[in-house]
């Protein structure tokens, strides 16, 4: 199998692997996510298990990868930003208040989609708007300078040695 | 489902996969960020995105098949103009930040990121906030 082949295959087990996490979890039912963000009402905490479970499990990987000088299917590991701007934080706090009013966040929205909910393609919808209306306004995103591009080609003689 | 050890269970796939795809791509399994990139038509690495994407919808199409408890089938519980409103706030404010729940609250976080730190308080924050003022102080709105 080519190595584009490998990447595109990974990916489509890992984006499903990701989507059945969020399923388990109760992360696609927004009342649940609701409920979580409810603190001062009758706060179902199991939320907080999801993202405990989810930051401890790619801490780990996370670490156990860096001990590879580059990522196992080629191309490198990206020079990743750490600081703040006041981008991040308007952003974040945009972001906080669609999902405080819809309890819904990118992933769900995407694995309720294909849940063909007719309801939430119009959350979806207006989430892809969104989108586009931050690239038709030009406004660049919080840490983007800081980036090592990380749209460079994946070239297929990053690992010597490796069929590709 | 709904219970602690389904939650905790849920996570740890969902953070399998986030490491996993930076151990074998060395991307961010940040789904905004995933998302924007998939609808650049610019981008040299756009497949594997696409294909993420599609990953993350089919899933979607078998619970409801298999598990339909597991989605929301009777809607969002949310009125059509909030929704698109949301809608909008979500695309647009995970560009500007940079990312959502998963690459700054899972990925940045799991890195002990200061910036992943300060928006995932951030966002938490606001979210709590909102739900207080819409289901206390409004009584129900959203």
């Amino acid at each position: 199998m080519t190595r584009v082949a490998k990447r595109w295959l990974t990916a489509l087990v890992l984006g499903a692997l990701f989507g059945l996490g969020l399923t388990l979890s109760g992360m696609t039912r927004p009342e649940v996510v609701k409920a979580f963000l409810d603190v001062t009402g009758d706060w179902d905490p199991s939320l907080a298990f999801v993202m405990g479970g989810a930051v401890v499990t790619f801490a780990l990987i996370f670490r156990l990868a860096h001990r590879r000088a580059a990522p196992r299917l080629g191309g490198r590991f990206p020079r990743l930003p750490r600081r703040a701007d006041p981008e991040l934080f308007v952003g974040a706090a945009l972001f906080g208040l669609g999902w405080g009013l819809a309890g819904i966040c990118p992933g769900p929205a995407l694995v309720d989609l294909g849940a063909g909910i007719g309801d939430v393609a119009v959350f979806t919808g207006a989430m892809l708007a969104g989108v586009v209306l931050h690239r038709l306004a030009g406004l660049g995103a919080s840490g983007a300078r800081e980036v090592t591009p990380s749209d460079e080609p994946v070239r297929a003689d990053v690992i010597p040695g490796k069929p590709a | 489902m709904g219970t602690w050890w389904m939650a905790l269970l849920g996570g740890v796939l969902i953070g399998g996969s986030a490491g996993l795809l930076y151990l074998l791509h060395g991307r961010i399994a940040g789904i905004s960020g995933v998302l924007g990139a998939a609808m650049m038509p610019e981008t040299s690495e756009r497949a594997w995105r696409v294909a993420f994407v599609v990953g993350l919808v089919a899933v979607g199409l078998v619970a409801r098949l298999a598990a339909p408890e597991t989605v929301p089938l009777t809607g969002t519980g949310t009125s059509t103009p909030l929704l698109v409103l949301a809608g909008l706030l979500v695309g647009f404010g995970t560009r500007l930040g940079n990312g959502c729940t998963s690459g700054h609250g899972v990925c940045g976080v799991g890195r002990a990121a200061p910036r992943s730190l300060a928006a995932t308080g951030t966002f938490l924050a606001v979210a709590m906030l909102v739900v207080l003022v819409t289901r206390h102080l409004l009584g129900g709105a959203a």
